[in-house]
């Protein structure tokens, strides 16, 4: 399926015009519902909170707009660099899998699935640099160190392994591999989800900031209420493999309209 | 020094083809001799015989060179740059015997060279073929051990865990760590392991005028280097590719930017260094004493 | 004056003249004939046969006596020789239901038709060194009994699977591969998978076999038939449109039944795990069948996370003909690569010397 045919328009490169769209995607495993009939739009710059409870599908919806799985109906368009709408499930793996390096990135919950744990710091970091074929030796390494220094790990650091970081460090280890090459679009699965809640609020800082200095779009997962009003722009609630409320994110958080919504938002304490 | 095996047809026993492989399998391996040229540093599955040697032993290498000999050819072996060390003499014996051709130790006079860890010293010609004998083909493997996704990597051209490797000598020691099997770019596309060569022997490959074929007997893979092929070693800008250097000559026979042995000469640190290529050493010692 | 070491050709003949001198031993005692190695070593000769993967008792006999009684170098000369024979056809199918049957045991079933026969098992013999047999005593004849007839000892398997209750066979149809005369692409058949075990290491293959029962890789086996016997081997003739025997092969099978499957469209039933090896090799045909069963573990959803359920683990590691030669090649020359560290690891010294120098730091 054309996706330009999708999106008529699309070929001209216009803010206005979002960064990913899907549109009626479901994904299912035997006769068991991933995800079913999720259309959302994301806008270049925005950040989209998808809410739930675990089993409700958020993870199999982000594994399927991510091209980490494939979908069992519906598609998933992005539009590149180059303007130019296109269908994921038309991508290439090789074309997927560039776009993966560059033009996306992918925060897993658990660091040690994003990192490479034998490997330096300063390798992690400069990865995906020599992934896109930068070959200098002190422009990899200097970038790499102008990175940790923006997630707040210490420049003597950068020629130790990750196994010797604690998890907080792990995290915006993982976090400063995945924004090197500047991608334009982030995914993140409960970004803070392993973390001591002490922890939490500086990783959550630290992500906000950055987020608002390179302008990315980001599709963030999580069970956390408080992470989705810290971080999102707007938000997606899911139950059960389906979308029961979406909206910008203080107006859902703030007046829930579906009960399931409500009893999210009713189960958090004040703060 | 030529000798021809007279020895072979004297010897009763079971009849062997020449060179030992049928007919069948020699047809089988040519065609992924012949695909891997098409396709140079690709390395081509192909189903690898169980050869009268152990594995990791040269299977490969013979298995090639048993293919593309002809009697008429001139068969030179070496190991390590020797043409004496004992796996060079016990190959070159299996072809004398089951082959009947003519070995030579001269490089000049050769029209293939099997070698394993070496690139002779004397520039190889148009028209000669060197045989390098390869116990791991995958450049990759001790970075990726699976062959599903190693095979992956390449197809889609994702080497950016290579230079990682590089990069993490450098931080670690200051200079690429890598002294042998040193990874190459074929034509910019593959990356490729050269086999445990030391890295001196390198920039021979480049453009070099004669065909290279790799054998892996125990991996079952073949890849090729057609003659005048760009075969560059990997490094970066700031820190290029550089062979060893010795800052003595060869001992025997004064050699310079000749690749040396080390000899330990007493348990008290003396040690001298020679000429690692025999055929090269004894003819500059020949050339020296008319 | 330097000179290099020279004469590897005569060393190396040499050498293999005290080889043979100590394969003879002392010349005084009469060397082993072929006939007595498989007659009375008869299952080191099978497991030869086995991982040579070249059924000739003779031929497998003369390789134990050359090897001097190694087994993996027996099973290296049998496979050097098995690669240069022609092939002039494959054998239809052998039918173990109509195996001659030597010894047969099931332990998912008391007693069934054709009943348990023990055979010459070493089970239920107590481990004591026996000093009769360090001499040459009289040994009794065995107790025969009149063949039964193979239809009287159907197999286990097929008693469950006409219930429905085990998983089918496979799919007969499509020529199953051959992974000494084509290059392995992962992932592979089971039909490769199953060639591979059954030329695999013994030992290789026992233990990762124990590995499944320790958890790596559970598959909760029963020993549904361990069957040893003859069985005809026949060919297709096809100018004449009908199979010939051409003889017989001693052969061991095991049928594991392991951890049933079900789901909501398709009622629970067991799964199978297979071996089949040359000879009399319980012990391999039983690891053999478990280790198929763990490397299953797609086909029915499982978790692949022990050794015994990565293909490529298992496939490039259980050859020990490649395994000995890779590990054995380490005794060749590698002075060249040697120097080449050696060169460097100087240099890094000198380097870091030269660092704690510049420091003011006192060197050692």
């Amino acid at each position: 399926m054309n996706a330009d045919a999708t999106f008529p328009g699309a070929a001209s490169p216009d803010a206005a015009d979002p960064i990913l769209s899907v549109r009626g995607l479901e994904k299912r495993y035997g006769e068991r519902i991933g995800c079913t009939d999720v259309s959302f739009d994301l806008w270049p710059g925005e950040v989209l909170a998808i809410v739930g409870e675990s089993g409700s599908g958020k993870t199999t919806l982000l594994n399927c707009i991510s091209a980490r799985r494939a979908p069992s109906a519906g598609t998933v368009s992005y539009r590149m660099r180059d303007g130019v709408t296109r269908d994921l499930a038309a991508l290439g793996e090789a074309e997927r899998r560039v776009l993966m390096r560059t033009d996306w990135g992918f925060v897993h919950q658990n660091p040690i699935d994003g990192l490479r744990m034998r490997v330096s710091a300063g390798a992690n970091v400069g990865e995906r640099l020599m992934a896109v074929g930068d070959r200098n030796y002190g422009r990899i390494r200097a970038t790499a160190a102008d990175w940790l220094a923006r997630v707040e790990i210490p420049a003597d650091r950068i020629d130790d392994q990750p196994t010797a970081f604690s998890g907080g460090m792990r995290q915006r280890l993982q976090i400063a591999r995945n924004l090197v090459t500047h991608p334009r679009l982030v995914f993140m699965d409960e970004p803070t989800g392993g973390l001591d809640v002490s922890v939490q609020a500086r990783v959550l800082d630290l992500l906000r900031g950055l987020v608002a200095d390179l302008g990315l779009a980001v599709v963030i997962v999580t069970h956390d209420l408080a992470v989705a009003r810290l971080l999102s722009q707007r938000i997606v609630v899911m139950k059960d493999g389906t979308v029961v409320e979406e909206g910008l994110t203080d107006r859902v958080l703030d007046d829930p309209r579906h009960p399931y919504t409500q009893l999210l938002v009713a189960s958090i304490p004040e703060s | 020094m030529r000798t021809t095996a007279m020895t072979a047809a004297a010897t009763p026993g079971p009849a062997y083809n020449f060179a030992y492989l049928d007919e069948g399998t020699k047809r089988m391996i040519r065609r992924a001799i012949l695909k891997g040229i098409a396709v140079p540093g690709y390395q081509v599955p192909f189903a690898s015989r169980e050869m009268p040697m152990p594995y990791g032993w040269g299977t490969g290498g013979v298995q090639v060179t048993a293919a593309i000999l002809g009697p008429a050819d001139v068969l030179k072996v070496i190991d390590q740059g020797a043409d004496d060390t004992t796996n060079a003499v016990s190959i070159r014996a299996f072809f004398r015997k089951t082959a009947g051709i003519a070995t030579t130790t001269r490089t000049v006079e050769a029209t293939i060279v099997q070698t394993r860890h070496r690139i002779p010293e004397t520039p190889l010609a148009a028209g000669q073929i060197i045989v390098y004998q390869v116990p791991i083909p995958e450049p990759l493997r001790f970075l990726e051990p699976r062959e599903t996704e190693t095979r992956t990597m390449h197809a889609l051209e994702e080497y950016g865990l290579m230079h990682v490797k590089l990069y993490e000598d450098i931080a670690r020691h200051g200079h690429i760590a890598t002294t042998y099997a040193y990874p190459v770019k074929v034509e910019g596309r593959y990356v490729m392991d050269p086999s445990p060569l030391p890295k001196f022997d390198n920039p021979k490959m480049h453009r070099s005028p004669a065909l290279q074929l790799f054998g892996a007997g125990r991996e079952k893979r073949i890849y090729a280097l057609p003659p005048y092929t760009d075969v560059r070693s990997l490094d970066f800008e700031d820190h290029p590719f550089t062979v060893q250097s010795f800052t003595e000559p060869c001992a025997v026979c004064g050699a310079r930017n000749v690749y040396l042995d080390e000899v330990v000469t007493d348990d008290r640190g003396g040690r001298m260094f020679v000429c690692s290529d025999t055929d090269h050493c004894g003819t500059r010692r020949a050339e020296a004493t008319p | 004056m330097y000179v290099a070491v020279k004469g590897g050709e005569a060393a190396i003949a040499n050498a293999h003249r005290l080889l043979a001198d100590r394969r003879r031993g002392d010349r005084d005692v009469p060397a082993l004939t072929l006939e007595q190695i498989a007659g009375q070593l008869s299952l080191a000769v099978d497991r030869v046969m086995a991982e040579g993967s070249l059924y000739d008792p003779d031929l497998a006999a003369l390789a134990v006596r050359q090897a001097r009684g190694d087994l993996i170098e027996a099973i290296f000369l049998l496979r050097a020789y098995r690669t240069t024979l022609p092939r002039f056809g494959y054998a239809a199918p052998v039918d173990t239901g109509r195996m001659r049957i030597e010894r047969r045991v099931s332990a998912t079933y008391k007693d069934l038709p054709g009943g348990q026969l023990l055979g010459p098992t070493f089970d239920y013999t107590h481990r004591l060194l026996d000093p009769a047999l360090a001499g040459d005593a009289p040994v009794e004849a065995p107790e025969r009994r009149a063949l039964a007839a193979v239809e009287d000892c159907p197999r286990v398997i097929d008693i469950l699977d006409r219930e429905g209750l085990i998983e089918g066979d496979g799919d007969p149809a499509g020529e199953p591969g051959d992974l000494t005369r084509d290059p392995v692409s992962y992932p592979v058949g089971r039909d490769l998978r199953l060639q591979a075990l059954a030329r695999a290491d013994e030992g290789f293959t026992l233990a990762l076999g124990y590995s499944t029962q320790r958890g790596y890789g559970r598959v909760h086996p029963f020993v549904g038939e361990v069957r040893i016997g003859l069985v005809d081997v026949e060919v297709e003739i096809p100018d004449l449109g009908f199979t010939v025997r051409i003889g017989a092969v001693r052969l061991t099978e095991c049928q594991m039944v392991a951890q049933f499957k079900g789901s909501a469209e398709e009622p629970a039933r067991f799964t199978r795990g297979y071996g089949l090896v040359f000879g009399q090799s319980e012990r391999k045909a039983m690891a053999m069948s478990l280790v198929d069963r763990a490397l299953r573990a797609d086909e029915f959803g499982e978790e692949r996370r022990a050794p015994a359920q990565d293909e490529e683990f298992v496939l490039e590691h259980g050859d020990n003909v490649q395994a000995t030669g890779f590990v054995e090649h380490l005794k060749l020359p590698h002075y060249v690569d040697f120097q080449a560290e050696l060169d460097l690891v100087r240099r890094l010294r000198a380097e870091a010397g030269q660092r704690r120098a510049e420091r003011g730091e006192e060197t050692r």
